[in-house]
């Protein structure tokens, strides 16, 4: 590491931390494979996030396959069912979500949008990677183990899933799930170490929290939650895995199990779903509120308008991520809890619905009267919003607990999470990767091929999970492998499952031509230049495009202005870069 | 869940101080242009507030722990394994230990080799010791498979010696490392973060003993009739 030369401007506050060149690559490995550089580990968070999102969604296909057309596909058995499904779940909501939103993104924006470097511990931060990376290849070594992977659904409940009634209780499919979550978290929290004391310490002059874009209020609230939540399922999987391998009895009653007393006994199984849900819940926000700030970028940006209401935006952010650790256990109405606790939690549920409402209408306010561009990433920050709000009503419905009750084993509990936690963040995701691409490749992606890929992504998903609310609401139950024709259901839905599963499988083809896209325009994309988008925030300043190591060349930058001066009055341009020194508003007239 | 709440109450607390002094009541849209000046006292360093929040995580582990324990006291059976005095003896050698790398953290001349020896020798003491009351407690019935009260007990101590473990492989890459240079202080002050973890880890088993020994039993129950 090396001391770079210092402004001794005298106006200027003094720097925080010393300006040191991260430690540089000596060799192709450490450029390319064990990488200290956090743009490439962003690159290798992804890139195996999206690999194993994959085969999250052929899962989600080879499910709607049976329910859509059951008794046609022979190797789908009811066991492979739940194995699909549990499979599917855990890979989407940990590591495909918590890992794109926080390593990816987090990893490639904290750095550049703060004005730093890199991030503050490069090796943690590369460990942090190759740890998530053998946490993905336990996982997926749980495929290939004798009785395949767990099948006890993606909340794991015990006693089940350690029993030989449940796919993979008896063999090794489940502990390899609780080793793959352990090690996730520990390689998260490394990660996560970084990105906090980067926000907190690393940043340039001049950036004071309040001229963070929310991107980064964004992830840096997300982070601080998971480091707090994660061990809830740290705890939860060590002693899990402890009550199978070791014959403790920390979530085990005294069981009879095909006519055979157990040796396990005393005790409880709700301590794990409380465990879990406590790490659950805040999952969700973990998730979202890196969507949030991400969306309000993309908004400012593709509106050429200010973010309305910047300081309730951050407000609503810490709020949210304060209030998401006591609603947990709306997760667990159905458990049999205490009356009053359910009136508390439903009260919190929708307590909690006041400050994400907040965000809403300050989205749908910095649109308002602004220069809409409808580019891709704008078109999917607008799917961000719909979809969102409808996710968010029906949670509000399910938050109380005499509507959740009886839909909460139901398809209408599904349709709410997808469209809440699986749509809506997703489409964050994408609209980040058409922002941001230019930046990380130098070349914009294919316009063409991005529009179709929208369309079929935003209307398909909706001809997915509209439908299946309605299922859900006339009564049929999720998690079953088959319903035939129950007495308790008079209207037939074998239609509307048909009809999801093929949009499903369409939506599905449509992310391949995505992945197409991300390799055709990496080659053949239209140069993009340096600040494509004509943005404000520091990521697209660097002096080269796509960023080298080290980031800022000789001098870091220096910021002067919050990080959202989009149209100003009297301004030449739309837009006025952090780093600008010059006045406010030029020539600003009376507004 | 009332352990992890509480836990998680103070540390709501530190944040809201610290947000409280980050301008959020500023308004970045109209603040006159330029660096502003630096009004609030400087951070600790990188490394130093790296270890803070390490200790916080860790911290909600052991009170994620201390919930799971807690929750489970009304099942049957629930009898808490009688700790041999041993355990007394521990704890004073933690102690020794802490208070050791502290010492060590302050002193630049020799007597910080002699202070690293007594912090390195002590904690080993601690983890031995640690292994023989899982020994004893063996032998005398409260197995790692029998009742949760009992099987709380190894889980809760065998992670809290694993993160001294982990200390003692940080302590002992650190001593290596300050061996193999002349500088008289690194400018982060290693060791001083190893007497920062050290301490972290003092004040969580303190906290865990009294949880294990049944201490915290009527406080708890207070709380949850209040909740309930």
């Amino acid at each position: 590491m090396a001391d770079l030369p210092h402004d001794t401007d005298p106006q200027l506050p003094p720097a925080e931390v010393a300006d040191v060149m991260p430690p540089h690559a000596h060799s192709w490995w450490s450029h390319y494979v064990f990488s200290q550089d956090a743009k490439y580990i962003a690159i290798q968070y992804s890139g195996t996030a999206i690999a194993i999102g994959l085969v999250g969604l052929v899962l989600s296909w080879l499910m709607r396959l049976q329910l859509g057309f059951p008794g046609i596909f022979d190797f789908i058995t009811p066991d492979a069912y739940y194995q699909f499904i549990t499979m599917h779940g855990m890979i989407m909501v940990v590591y495909l979500l918590t890992a794109v939103f926080l390593g990816g993104f987090g990893n490639y924006l904290i750095p550049l949008m703060v004005g730093a470097r890199d991030m503050v511990f490069p090796f943690v931060n590369m460990l942090s990677f190759w740890i998530y990376l053998l946490a993905v290849l336990v996982l997926v070594a749980s495929f290939f183990a004798p009785g395949g992977p767990t099948g006890a659904g993606w909340t794991l409940y015990p006693p089940q899933a350690i029993l030989s009634g449940t796919p993979g209780g008896a063999q090794s499919g489940i502990i390899l799930m609780l080793v793959s979550l352990i090690l996730f978290i520990i390689g998260f929290t490394m990660g996560g170490l970084n990105y906090v004391v980067t926000v907190l310490q690393a940043r340039t002059r001049g950036m004071t929290m309040m001229r963070l874009p929310l991107t980064v209020w964004g992830i840096f609230t997300a982070t601080v939650m998971a480091l707090l939540a994660f061990p809830a399922l740290l705890v939860a999987a060590i002693m899990m895995l402890f009550d199978r391998l070791l014959g403790t009895s920390f979530f085990m009653p005294a069981l009879v199990e095909l006519g055979e007393t157990l040796s396990y006994g005393g005790g409880s199984p709700i301590a794990f779903q409380h465990l879990f849900w406590f790490f659950g819940h805040p999952e969700v926000y973990i998730v979202a509120l890196p969507a949030f700030g991400i969306v309000s970028d993309l908004l400012a940006v593709h509106a050429r308008k200010n973010v309305f209401g910047y300081r309730m935006m951050v407000w609503a952010i810490v709020g949210i991520g304060a209030l998401s650790f006591i609603v947990w256990a709306h997760h667990m109405y159905v458990s049999g809890m205490h009356p009053y606790f359910g009136f508390f939690f439903a009260t919190t549920t929708l307590i909690i619905a006041v400050p994400t409402a907040i965000k809403v209408y300050n989205w749908v306010l910095t649109l308002w009267k602004g220069d809409i561009h409808l580019t891709l990433p704008m078109l999917f920050a607008l799917g961000f919003i719909v979809t969102f709000v409808n996710g968010g009503l029906t949670g509000l419905f399910l938050g109380n607990v005499v509507v959740d009750v009886p839909l909460s084993d139901t398809m209408f509990v599904v349709a709410h999470f997808h469209m809440v936690m699986g749509v809506a963040p997703i489409m964050v995701i994408l609209g980040a990767i058409y922002h941001w691409y230019p930046l990380m490749t130098g070349r914009m992606l294919n316009q063409a091929m991005g529009h179709f890929h929208f369309w079929i992504t935003f209307i398909g998903a909706y001809a997915i999970f509209f439908p299946m609310h309605y299922v859900g609401l006339v009564g049929v139950p999720r998690r079953y492998y088959e319903i035939g024709e129950p007495a308790f259901m008079t209207t037939p839905v074998e239609g509307l499952n048909a009809f999801i599963t093929v949009a499903a499988l369409t939506v599905g083809a449509a992310q391949m031509v995505f992945l197409f896209n991300l390799y055709w325009s990496s080659r053949h994309g239209r140069v993009a230049g340096s600040n494509p988008w004509k943005a404000t925030t520091l990521e697209w300043l660097t002096p080269v495009v796509p960023p080298e190591h080290g980031n800022w060349g000789d001098d870091l930058p220096l910021v002067y202005r919050w990080a959202y001066d989009y149209s100003l009055p009297g301004a030449p341009e739309d837009y006025i870069v952090q780093t600008d020194p010059g006045p406010k508003a030029p020539t600003a007239g009376p507004l | 869940m009332t352990v992890i709440l509480t836990f998680l109450a103070m540390i709501a607390g530190i944040a809201g101080w610290w947000l409280s002094r980050q301008g959020l009541m500023s308004k970045p849209w109209l603040e006159s242009v330029g660096p502003l000046p630096q009004t609030e006292p400087s951070h600790p360093p990188p490394y130093r507030l790296g270890t803070a929040v390490l200790l916080a995580v860790i911290g909600g582990l052991f009170a994620m722990l201390g919930s799971a324990f807690v929750m489970q006291i009304d099942e049957t059976p629930w009898q808490l394994a009688p700790l041999p005095n041993l355990v007394w003896l521990n704890t004073g050698l933690l102690v020794l230990s802490s208070l050791a790398l502290h010492f060590a953290s302050r002193d630049d001349g020799q007597g910080r080799q002699i202070w690293l020896i007594v912090g390195s020798v002590t904690a080993v003491g601690f983890l031995l010791g640690q292994l023989q009351i899982w020994t004893t407690l063996t032998q005398n019935g409260y197995e790692l498979s029998g009742a949760p009260a009992a099987s709380f007990f190894y889980l809760i101590t065998g992670l809290h010696g694993l993160h001294i473990l982990g200390g003692l492989v940080a302590l002992g890459w650190v001593w290596l490392r300050l061996s193999q240079t002349d500088e008289r202080t690194d400018r982060e002050a290693p060791i001083g973060l190893c007497a920062l973890y050290w301490h972290g880890l003092l004040v969580i088993w303190l906290l865990l003993l009294a949880l294990l020994l049944g201490l915290g039993n009527e406080f708890l129950a207070l709380c949850r009739s209040a909740l309930t």
